[in-house]
């Protein structure tokens, strides 16, 4: 396995979406090159990353009450439909 | 409808069952409800996805008044609030595509590329173990978010349909209208993208 490989199925490997024996071949690569360690655990922080951001974001929007008007507006449409 | 407006979460919550039976009856109270229920978490949705409120409340608006259409169609499979998210989720994801005027960028600039012998180009450095633990962690978050508004609509989009939203790729694929495979090799060039356009600020932080 060369580097293009590794970062290409990077993501099978991390979600165990990979056989075992192709498994192991990446764990082979991963013990002796350095730059995809590192691009690995990077990658891996960057998805947590992306989740904290975006938590933190609805956290702040879930504590302020869907705006009224709109509420009505979705009420008042309502029979329209139905 | 005037003591609505003045105390709107006074409303006792129905159990789900009994919110069914009256969305299915046309009861203007379980609407009320239902709209109330759900409506906060599910304009987060729409906002991420569309990334302005005007359309995201559009939307929103959109989704509950298809949902409302189609509750008779609702099998009680899966949750109802779930069932309302595929609905936003839809919703946004028309919108989206009913306002893109230019043609797509390409993300290219943002994945590794390799020499001849297949090693990086740009060999990655090991990003600093206390970087998501630092004081400025508030900015850093704030980076990151910025930075997932960077990428590319298309690949912006499965990110956050994949990882976000946590749908799974089938449900991804069959809401963008296309593939597994698709799914799977863009959700995983966004992640790439990202970690190259947050890189030099996540080094930068080790100091």
């Amino acid at each position: 396995m060369n580097c293009r490989e590794f970062t290409e199925f990077l993501d099978d490997y991390l979600f165990g979406d990979l056989p075992e024996d192709e498994r192991a071949v990446f764990e082979e690569h991963l013990a002796q090159c350095p730059d995809c360690e590192a691009y690995l655990e990077s990658y891996r922080r960057t998805i947590a990353l992306e989740k904290a951001a975006l938590d933190d974001e609805t956290r702040d929007a879930l504590a302020a009450a869907m705006p009224e008007e709109l509420v009505q507006a979705i009420l008042e449409a309502r029979p329209l439909v139905r | 409808m005037e003591d609505m407006a003045s105390a709107p979460h006074a409303l006792p919550e129905l159990d789900e069952p009994t919110l069914l039976a009256g969305l299915r009856g046309g009861d203007a109270a379980a609407y009320e409800d239902f709209v109330r229920r759900y409506g906060t978490a599910l304009l987060v949705v729409a906002r991420r996805i569309l990334g302005n409120e005007e359309d995201a409340r559009d939307a929103l608006q959109d989704a509950f008044l298809s949902a409302f259409k189609q509750i008779d169609r609702f099998d009680g499979r899966a949750r109802l609030g779930t069932w309302l998210h595929r609905i936003v989720v839809n919703a946004a994801l028309m919108r989206l595509r009913q306002r893109r005027r230019h043609p797509e960028r390409s993300i290219d600039a943002l994945l590794p590329h390799f020499t001849d012998d297949e090693h990086q180009i740009d060999p990655p450095a090991r990003w600093p173990d206390s970087a998501e633990e630092q004081a400025q962690r508030g900015e850093l978050l704030a980076l990151v978010r910025q930075k997932i508004d960077h990428l590319p609509e298309d690949y912006r989009t499965v990110l956050l349909l994949r990882d976000i939203e946590e749908l799974d790729t089938e449900d991804t694929a069959r809401l963008l209208g296309t593939s597994r495979g698709v799914v799977k090799t863009r959700l995983h060039r966004a992640r790439q993208a990202l970690r190259t356009l947050l890189d030099p600020h996540v080094r930068k932080a080790q100091t």
